[in-house]
């Protein structure tokens, strides 16, 4: 992580300094959303949920940053890593933990499992398990939304690791060729499952290897919020303006397992331990603080809320009945009648 | 059955049958969406079917493409999340296996997976059937994607229906692959309605009324099936013949209906038969008419080889095959 230079500035300058209500927004984005994650994966470790659950511990700051600037209007395809990223658009927690536990309550009536959330009334379109695979179906909902006349932007989301797929460059190029409204958002956490970056990428500057598509493309600390919520916000306002595309690497650290079950004794512990020390949540408490943007009577009340927001949709989740078992038919195709002629 | 208009008195062949669904269905509704490899002018596709097309409704509705199938499929994903209906060409099937992730995983998933809030309506048209170019480029890889719930697939086997079941396909709620036979493209002409012609998905259409025994196909061995039944005529074996045209999904009421009467049935199809189609049919006949049949259920698929390419081999099913395989069962 240290040898790496970042092209953008990493210290914020008070000119662009949002306003409270926008930073507040984004600490209680990011404290629910480590939070959520945590409980989880507590959860799924005492075996009380039987999900894969995969953490977003360390790119909370990315996706407060996308909270603060996206609409319903804008639209966004995730991944399986997708908890900051539902939440930045304005899923529930509620209905994203049900869907963990696969309840009826939950984004998808519990048939599609944490990789599979989506709540179209909020611009998040889809969430797919196959790395890589959301690139090309956001290039489609750009498209759709160059055809109908632009103003929105669409995002999609996806690890360092995905950008060796043949789906992102075949997405980048049509992106590219098409000047299409869209942003690419490399949540770069320097892992792919069990694979440092440096051990599957001959350049390990991602950005770089984007510009190659005539695409504007830039490198930020995704540990600093600001300078995120900064760069993102340039990238969507060129899309909403059907400017074209453009693709942001917001470089982190992965602070859990690949899942949240797995053991990640292979992770450097001095490279762990100095990523620890700019957790997003914990570093923007502190700089909102020390910069007087905020006090730390706000940032209790904010934590409480977090905390009471994150224990109900728990309980919510918990006490959220089981899909009856005829839905297993249903939704195969807009008429169950042949589905269930079928044995 | 719907129909409009019919022409007059020119024939069509499948090509043109199909050009015409696209071109009533893109001037009915402007969210139709045409993406794939030279399908704009001045080439019109590879095989033609998008010819005229890009002149009358314009490059951005009738969109030539990279070289990408996970972005042509993806691309159509994405647009039906948006509200668009695409027809993504992918110009054989074999190619499909480039962007299997986005057919299987993703356009034939999202509606279940999502339970029910975001179904991807998209039509992708591929083309199969001559052994011309080799094995990769002649496979009928139906079976996949039957095997694989929540995409129908449809096989026309004549003008008339490759324009019906296409105009089906464009208007279905659900993600279709429409597969398109090379030996029915262009030779075979017959009329077609001119205007608004569609056939429902899941009719199996009998070609041929007969008491003996029933001979099921669909697409490319439709013809080869009824020269079959022809032959089989001469020698006092009345074979109805039925057409499938579409596999998902499968009209099992005709199929069980007219074997309750024939008692015997044949299932032919150029897919090869080991783990095809037809293994499917075949069981479900026996299952539901056991004590009807006089014989066992007899299939007639491909041999177990990839295509060959010489003309000097071939394991495709034959007429002399099929009439060998009924007169097994008298
Ligand atoms: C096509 C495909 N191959 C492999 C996997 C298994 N897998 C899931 S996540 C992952 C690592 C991906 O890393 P990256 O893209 O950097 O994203 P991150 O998990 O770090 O967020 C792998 C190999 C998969 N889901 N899809």
């Amino acid at each position: 992580m240290s040898e790496q230079t970042l092209s953008h500035t990493t210290t914020t300058d008070a000119g662009s300094i949002p306003g409270t209500d926008v930073l507040e927004q984004m600490y209680r984005l990011m404290v629910t959303t480590t939070l959520a994650d945590n409980r989880s994966t507590q959860e799924a470790k005492a075996g009380r949920l039987q999900a894969a659950f995969y953490p977003v511990r360390g790119m909370e700051a990315v996706c407060a940053a996308l909270g603060a600037v996206l609409t319903p209007q804008d639209r966004m395809v995730s991944t399986y890593r997708n908890l900051g990223d539902a939440l930045a658009k304005g899923v529930t927690l509620r209905s994203i933990m049900a869907e963990l536990y696969g309840r009826i309550d939950g984004t998808s009536k519990g048939k599609g499992g944490p990789m599979h959330l989506h709540d179209t009334a909020v611009g998040f379109m889809a969430t797919t398990g196959i790395v890589g695979s959301g690139l090309p179906i956001a290039v489609g909902l750009a498209l759709a939304n160059q055809l109908d006349g632009g103003g929105a932007a669409t995002v999609v989301t996806f690890g360092d690791a995905a950008t060796s797929i043949g789906a992102y460059h075949e997405a980048m190029n049509f992106a590219a060729l098409w000047k299409l409204p869209i942003v690419f958002i490399c949540q770069n956490n320097q892992w792919g499952e069990h694979t440092p970056i440096a051990e599957y990428a001959p350049s390990v500057e991602l950005a770089k290897r984007a510009s190659a598509y005539s695409m504007h493309a830039e490198r930020v600390d995704g540990f600093d919020a600001l300078a995120t919520l900064h760069v993102i916000e340039t990238a969507v306002e060129r899309a909403r303006r059907n400017e074209g595309p453009t693709f942001l690497e917001c470089v982190t650290y992965r602070l859990t397992g690949h899942s949240g079950t797995a053991d990640f004794s292979y992770v450097p512990r001095d490279e762990l331990e100095a990523a620890m020390q700019r957790d997003p949540a914990p570093t923007f408490r502190t700089l909102l603080i020390d910069r007087g943007l905020t006090t730390s009577e706000r940032i209790e009340a904010l934590d409480r809320e977090a905390e009471a927001y994150v224990l109900d949709a728990f309980q919510f989740a918990e006490n959220s009945p089981l899909p009856h078992e005829d839905e297993l038919f249903s939704d195969v195709f807009a008429n169950d009648t042949w589905v269930r002629s079928v044995k | 059955m719907t129909t409009t208009e019919r022409s007059t008195d020119t024939a069509v062949t499948s090509a043109a049958a199909m050009n015409s669904a696209l071109d009533v269905a893109m001037a009915a509704d402007d969210k139709i969406i045409l993406l794939g490899e030279d399908i704009a002018e001045p080439t019109g596709g590879v095989f033609k079917v998008s010819k005229g097309l890009s002149t009358k409704y314009g490059v951005e509705r009738v969109r030539s493409t990279p070289i990408a199938e996970q972005a042509i499929v993806g691309t159509a994903v994405g647009l039906a999340l948006g509200g668009y209906r695409a027809v993504a060409e992918i110009m054989f099937f074999d190619f499909i296996a480039v962007c299997m992730d986005q057919v299987v995983n993703h356009a034939a998933k999202f509606r279940y997976m999502t339970g029910g809030a975001t179904p991807t309506p998209i039509t992708v048209r591929t083309v199969v059937g001559s052994s011309r170019f080799g094995a990769q480029h002649a496979q009928s890889l139906e079976a996949w994607f039957m095997h694989t719930p929540g995409i129908n697939v449809v096989m026309p086997s004549s003008p008339a229906d490759a324009k019906g079941l296409l105009a089906a396909c464009l208007e279905s709620e659900d993600p279709c692959l429409y597969i398109e036979h090379i030996s029915l493209a262009y030779s075979k002409k017959e009329e077609v309605p001119t205007g608004h012609y569609s056939i429902p998905l899941g009719q199996a259409n009998v070609l041929r009324p007969g008491r003996d025994v029933t001979l099921i196909t669909y697409g490319p061995q439709v013809p080869v099936v009824e020269q079959a039944a022809e032959e089989l005529a001469a020698k006092g074996i009345e074979a109805e013949v039925i057409d499938l045209r579409t596999l998902v999904p499968l009209d099992f009421d005709t199929v069980l209906s007219s074997v309750e009467r024939t008692r015997r049935a044949v299932i032919v199809h150029e897919a090869t038969q080991f783990c095809g189609p037809g293994a499917e049919i075949s069981s479900h006949i026996h299952e539901e008419l056991f004590n009807e049949l006089i014989a066992p259920v007899q299939r007639v698929g491909s041999d177990y080889s990839p295509v060959p390419f010489s003309s000097a081999l071939s394991g495709y099913p034959t007429v002399a095959k099929i009439v060998h395989s009924v007169e097994e069962l008298m």
